[in-house]
């Protein structure tokens, strides 16, 4: 249970364990575990166990891939054939999805059993995973607090050892953010690498998939499954297929790596700020050179990102009507009241906040004072890493201000809780890579997320700075006590 | 007060694509409900649109016909609203960027009477932007529920609009006329009006003559014929006029023409007008026209209508009025350059008179398009051969035609079989003529005493006799001869 996913294709390869010894393995602990965490949306251990004896079989006829085998858990935002894809919402929560994700199709073929779907915050709109229309996800390392969001329960899942690994999305830290509260390791790819076609849209044009595992080896592992050209998405890149893996064991000897000033600044807790300084201190250890970079306009990032992405929100969940599928209002008098019942019941309050905040900033009007000036900023926030990138190879920070916060704790806050964010929004924004692996611990024995951004397709480079990182440390091997 | 009549018409052209235009479900009409909609369509959680190629080609194609501007990046952004027809919410329209924008279209306004001189007017073009289609909802049939069939979701259009430059419903018919022609001409649109594939939005308002601002308008949406479109124009201006004389404002607003009792109702005032936000559509990617691909669809493009007319006035001497009859449609116009191309001698006015007459007769009533007319160019221009070498009159070439037309078989083999063959052997005439003469003494005495009348008599029954085969001007000329040599 302690594996990597490395570990479990090895385990595989050798015919030392199958995978629906593996899987049952994890069914158990989820089992067990579950009703604590709250991680999953959904689990079905039948189709689990289904798809891995189909793995076995695969591996017995040498038709195995790299993971064939390796069970895996996704975010309920993928919609799976076969599978209820509630996207945390109750608007969703009696959808069996007709069709599999992009993401789904590529772990079938890869022949990765699915353990289940992951609890998430409402639409992947959320911090903390409080706005979960099944509840919150509890963090493994204590059960009062949150597990960061919106991809909480994959990050709860891989945490607590119920997954050897998770999908998240990411739109503006939602797989970095929840890896760096509960202790794992997260990554977002360039936007464009890893296929939408099939993830429950929130905001078109900063949402990203990608791997949440307990190594940065396993999340390289991982986006070769994911990543990949898909005409049916119109955002993917067509590019050549690469190996993530290829430069995981390259030395940092000379590596540059950019330390954004105002990533250090007021806002950010003690015990953070003291595990930041001793990771740099480590990758100067490992050969790297430091050089300060400046991100002037990071600090509008929350503000943009708070008109953009509601603003594509209020648009995308527009087709949550209650006429073709989803929830429907039980009673209503006619059209309109049947939308505004089943919006009105269907969907939760954070959710609701976005919708109108989108609608405001689109209408007539307001448009350009919002919308307009907000991908203005948003230009002149990649603009900023662009010229940082000039003098770094790699940009490294803290992933959040604090560590895992109490349930309910910001709940009514909504502008403390969007502060979560303000070290991963602008990543987002400008569209680039960036993960967060774990680098300590606070006071309190709450894990704390370091986070590394990688110029445009440079994933490899900064998956090589994350495993170097960690083969000199052990932060992330550590798991819960008494999970 | 005298009042002026201001038009502009917004066109929603269905495009010839095979499937849809962000999906690949087919287009073709008439399936069973909702059996045209995939994932795509429905807008099931999680579905994405792919831009379909076709249907810029098209866009370019129709852009380049009317000489407008191309815009080299185009983008397509989101119409919000809420109806149950619209899966998404909203539509992917082009709103900022379109695809094509400027250019125009000059089409011939027949005058007050038949006959009267065509007036040549220039329609300005605004715009014209791709957008899908919406949905059908269905409210017969389902017990005071309404139904909704997807099929039609995402089908391709190409919204054309025109800048307000009519001045009364026959320059609107006429511009709708010359630009169903034309999308049909260069195919990117099969121009069905009964099965939606053309349907007119006409703004309309009135002004005092001389005033240069323009009044408030009133849209009628959705007409889809020609006829329903002068009908719905002419009630409306009368309407506001006669509002407005009455002291009445007109308020803008969207109406609905009921062609049962030709009149046109308000459906939703300027206050209940809806908020688009329109915004640009993250889900896919500024369209980049590439001059290739530009230069590819211009090399592709017929001769067009203007053009053609242009030619048949200029080089073949015809008058506008058969130059516009000859364009009406591409596959006159390629018939009637067939019928040519055929001629040893090519006699365009000859060719033109017997499309436009018997030709066109023949297919009206039979009701079939020129292109499946059962007189091929080929056969026409054998039939015109033998009118112009003299062997058939005009009434033996109709009767060619006419066993031409319900027999089939080459001109000269129809007149072989039948006899035909008009009689220019001046003996034989003369024969006849002597005859006629002899038998009607009468005829002979009146014009001779000067009654002309008597003479067309005479012809007449040296036509009878000879069974219609007799040359007419050879006729005329022996009788004339022999009635004043005698």
């Amino acid at each position: 249970m302690t594996s990597t996913i490395k570990q479990l294709s090895i385990l595989l390869a050798e015919g030392k364990a199958s995978s629906v010894e593996l899987s049952r393995d994890y069914l158990g602990r989820i089992q067990a575990l579950n009703h604590t965490l709250n991680a999953f949306v959904t689990v079905d251990p039948d189709k689990t166990l289904a798809e891995a004896a189909a793995a076995d079989a695969r591996r017995a006829t040498g038709q195995a891939d790299a993971l064939t085998g390796v069970p895996i858990a996704h975010k309920d935002i993928f919609c799976a054939e076969g599978w209820l894809t509630t996207c945390g919402s109750k608007m969703l929560s009696n959808f069996v999805s007709p069709y599999d994700a992009h993401v789904i199709e590529r772990f079938k073929a890869a022949g990765m059993p699915c353990l289940g779907k992951t609890n998430m915050d409402e639409f992947a709109m959320g911090s903390s995973n409080e706005t979960s229309f099944f509840g919150p996800v509890k963090n493994p390392w204590d059960t009062a607090r949150v597990p960061g969001g919106s991809s909480g329960g994959s990050a709860a899942c891989v945490a607590a050892r119920l997954a050897p690994a998770a999908t998240g999305t990411d739109t503006g830290g939602s797989i970095r953010q929840p890896a760096a509260l509960c202790g794992i390791t997260g990554l977002k790819p360039t936007y464009g690498v890893v296929s939408r076609y099939g993830m429950i849209a929130f905001a078109s044009s900063l949402d990203q998939g990608g791997p949440m595992a307990r190594t940065a080896e396993d999340c390289a592992l991982l986006l070769n499954v994911m990543a990949g050209f898909d005409a049916r998405d119109s955002t993917s890149l067509e590019r050549e297929k690469e190996d993530y893996t290829r430069d995981l064991a390259k030395p940092l000897a000379g590596l540059r790596i950019g330390l954004p000033r105002e990533f250090f600044g007021a806002g950010l807790s003690g015990d953070t700020a003291k595990a930041v300084e001793e990771a740099i201190a480590q990758y100067r250890k490992l050969g790297a050179e430091t050089v300060e970079v400046g991100l002037p306009n990071s600090r509008l990032s929350v503000a943009a990102y708070y008109v953009l992405a509601p603003a594509e929100a209020s648009s995308n969940l527009s087709r949550f009507d209650g006429v073709r599928y989803g929830y429907r209002t039980p009673e209503y008098k006619d059209l309109t009241d049947m939308y505004e019942k089943t919006r009105a019941e269907g969907f939760g309050a954070e959710v609701k906040r976005r919708i109108m905040i989108g609608t405001y900033v689109l209408s007539h009007g307001y448009y350009d004072a919002y919308y307009i000036q907000a991908q203005r900023l948003r230009r002149l926030i990649a603009n900023d890493f662009a010229e940082a990138f000039k003098v770094c190879d790699v940009i490294l920070g803290p992933t959040a201000p604090t560590t895992a916060f109490k349930l309910g704790e910001k709940a009514d806050d909504p502008v403390q809780m969007y502060l979560s964010d303000i070290y991963t929004i602008a990543v987002n924004l400008a569209g680039l890579p960036g993960m967060s692996l774990p680098c300590g611990f606070d006071g309190q024995g709450l894990p704390i997320g370091l986070q590394l951004i990688g110029d445009y397709f440079g994933e490899a480079k900064m998956l090589n700075v994350a495993h170097q990182y960690q083969l000199a440390t052990d932060w992330h091997t550590r798991a819960p006590k008494g999970i | 007060m005298q009042w002026e009549t201001v038009i502009g018409l917004e066109v929603h052209t269905q495009l010839t694509t095979q499937s849809k235009i962000f999906s690949g479900a087919s287009i073709a009409f008439g399936a069973e409900p909702n059996t045209q909609a995939c994932q795509v369509d429905i807008a099931l959680p999680g579905v994405l649109p792919v831009l379909n190629r076709g249907a810029v080609e098209r866009a370019i194609k129709f852009g380049l016909a009317i000489g407008a501007k191309l815009n080299r990046t185009n983008i397509f952004a989101r119409k919000n609203y809420f109806y149950p027809d619209l899966p998404k919410g909203y539509q992917i329209s082009q709103f900022e960027l379109p695809i094509v924008e400027g250019g125009a279209l000059t089409v011939q306004v027949e005058g007050d009477k038949p006959g009267d001189k065509t007036v040549e007017k220039t329609v300005r073009i605004t715009r014209a932007h791709l957008e899908e289609d919406a949905g059908k909802s269905l409210h017969e049939d389902f017990h005071g529920m309404t139904g909704i069939d997807l099929n039609r979701a995402g089908t391709p259009l190409l919204e054309i609009v025109s800048e307000p430059d009519m001045r009364s419903a026959r320059e609107a018919v006429a511009y709708a006329k010359a630009l169903h022609t034309l999308v049909t001409w260069i195919g990117t649109c099969d121009g069905n009006m009964q099965e939606g594939s053309f349907r007119v939005d006409a703004n309309v308002s009135v002004r005092p003559l001389g005033q240069k601002e323009f009044g408030t308008r009133r849209e009628i949406k959705n007409l889809n014929s020609f006829r329903f479109l002068e009908q719905a124009i002419n009630y409306e201006v009368r309407w506001q006029i006669e509002q407005i004389e009455d002291g009445h404002k007109i308020q803008q607003a969207t109406v609905l023409f009921n062609p049962d009792t030709g009149e046109t109702r308000a459906m939703r005032s300027k206050e209940d007008a809806h908020d688009y936000r329109y915004f640009p559509d993250p889900d896919l990617l500024p369209v980049k026209l590439d001059e290739a691909w530009i230069e590819q669809v211009k090399a592709s493009l017929p001769e067009l209508p203007e053009q053609k007319q242009t030619r048949y006035r200029d080089q073949l001497g015809l008058s506008a009025y058969d130059a516009i009859t000859l364009t009406g449609s591409r596959a006159m116009a390629e018939y009637f350059e067939a019928v040519l191309a055929e001629q040893a001698n090519p006699d365009a006015k000859l060719a033109a008179n017997w499309i436009m007459g018997d030709l066109s007769a023949a297919l009206n009533k039979a009701e079939l398009d020129i292109a499946d007319s059962r007189i091929g160019a080929g056969q026409l221009a054998g039939l015109l051969a033998r009118i112009q070498d003299g062997t058939l009159s005009g009434k033996l070439a109709k009767q060619v035609f006419e066993a031409m037309w319900s027999e089939g078989g080459e001109a000269d083999a129809i007149i072989e079989a039948r006899g035909l063959k008009q009689m220019s052997d001046s003996g034989e005439i003369e024969r006849i003529i002597d005859e006629v003469m002899a038998a009607n003494a009468r005829s002979v005495e009146e014009f001779r005493s000067g009654k002309e009348k008597a003479f067309n008599a005479l012809v007449g029954q040296v036509m009878k006799a000879s069974k219609g085969k007799a040359n007419p001007a050879q006729v005329n000329d022996l009788l004339r001869k022999k009635l004043g040599a005698s």
